[in-house]
């Protein structure tokens, strides 16, 4: 694991890291954009899995191994399994589709549009507080290539992050006894 | 010296990350199906975790030393909201089952009882 932590610590710096990115961009966005525009919920999940795969790939190229690898189990493997299966208990006909008029489609659209864009015009001129740097300039620290991420999180859990760890793990569990009481069948 | 498309730095995956946040804003506000609805919420989520981890490996900039926990604190970030995404997807399909057995529809426009 250190091994691959060390690998993926200079992919961003390595000379087919732009073309890595490019495509797991265009992976990412197209497909993100692709849940917008369909109108089939069964098309929607599965454009879901690739976007998030895609995310999965950012994490590598992140050295954030451990991060991917939970993404791929949690969300690829688990949350995304949840929703089909509410794809398929919640309507007779999997391919059932419900449109919404075109003017709220065309008005929803335009709106993650324009969010996007007054989020990049701000990046794009944006400074750092201190050094008056832009973001660009902002070089990937040294650490990663010396440090095992997933060792380094095992400890974070356990120490300093303690707190929330247990508060997460003890949320899981009212969530699970709410969503099985939820979907139970009524006793007439 | 690289040809400035070589470096990919933060603000590369910022841009990735703020296209992915407008698709899911798009997904939630023109989808009328309640699990749609739901996919544009963890495309939103999943573009708050990739900004998490990016601003994690390129903005910290202090020295590791004897300890190594902040390396992680955006990782840790983004493990909490995939924990909260998994959990927020099981309550709100349980939730959806329970208005598919009232209402025999999955439509968000359905729940008009209360004309809000």
């Amino acid at each position: 694991m250190l091994f691959l932590a060390q690998q993926t610590a200079s992919a961003a710096q390595s000379p087919i890291a732009p073309l890595l990115f490019i495509a797991l961009a265009a992976l990412t966005v197209v497909s993100a954009w692709a849940i917008v525009l369909s109108q089939n919920i069964v098309r929607m999940a599965v454009y879901l899995l690739l976007t998030l795969m895609g995310a999965a790939g950012f994490y590598f190229m992140l050295s954030a191994e451990f991060l991917a690898a939970i993404q791929l189990i949690v969300y690829a493997g688990g949350t995304l399994i949840l929703i089909i299966f509410g794809v398929m208990l919640t309507s007779k006909d999997p391919f059932l589709q419900l449109k919404a008029a075109v003017w709220e489609r065309v008005a929803g659209t335009f709106v993650g549009l324009i969010l996007a864009g007054l989020l990049l015009l701000a990046l794009v001129h944006n400074t750092l507080p201190g050094g008056g740097a832009s973001l660009g300039d902002v070089e990937p620290h040294a650490g990663f290539a010396q440090h095992d991420t997933v060792a380094a999180i095992g400890r974070g859990l356990l120490t300093e992050y303690v707190v929330p760890f247990e508060v997460a793990g003890v949320l899981l569990l009212v969530v699970m006894i709410g969503a099985a009481y939820m979907a139970r069948k009524r006793v007439k | 010296m690289t040809h400035p498309i070589a470096q990919i730095g933060l603000m590369h995956f910022l841009i990735v990350s703020f296209l992915l946040f407008g698709a899911g804003v798009a997904t939630i506000l023109t989808k009328r199906n309640a699990i749609g609805i739901l996919i544009g919420v963890e495309l939103v989520l999943n573009a708050a975790a990739i900004n998490f981890v990016a601003f994690n490996r390129f903005g910290w900039s202090g020295t590791g030393g004897e300890h190594a926990t902040p390396l992680i604190h955006g990782q840790m970030f983004s493990i909490f909201i995939i924990v909260l995404a998994a959990a927020e997807a099981a309550v709100a399909l349980a939730i959806f089952l329970n208005y598919y057995n009232t209402f025999s529809s999955i439509d968000v426009e359905a729940a008009d009882e209360m004309k809000g």
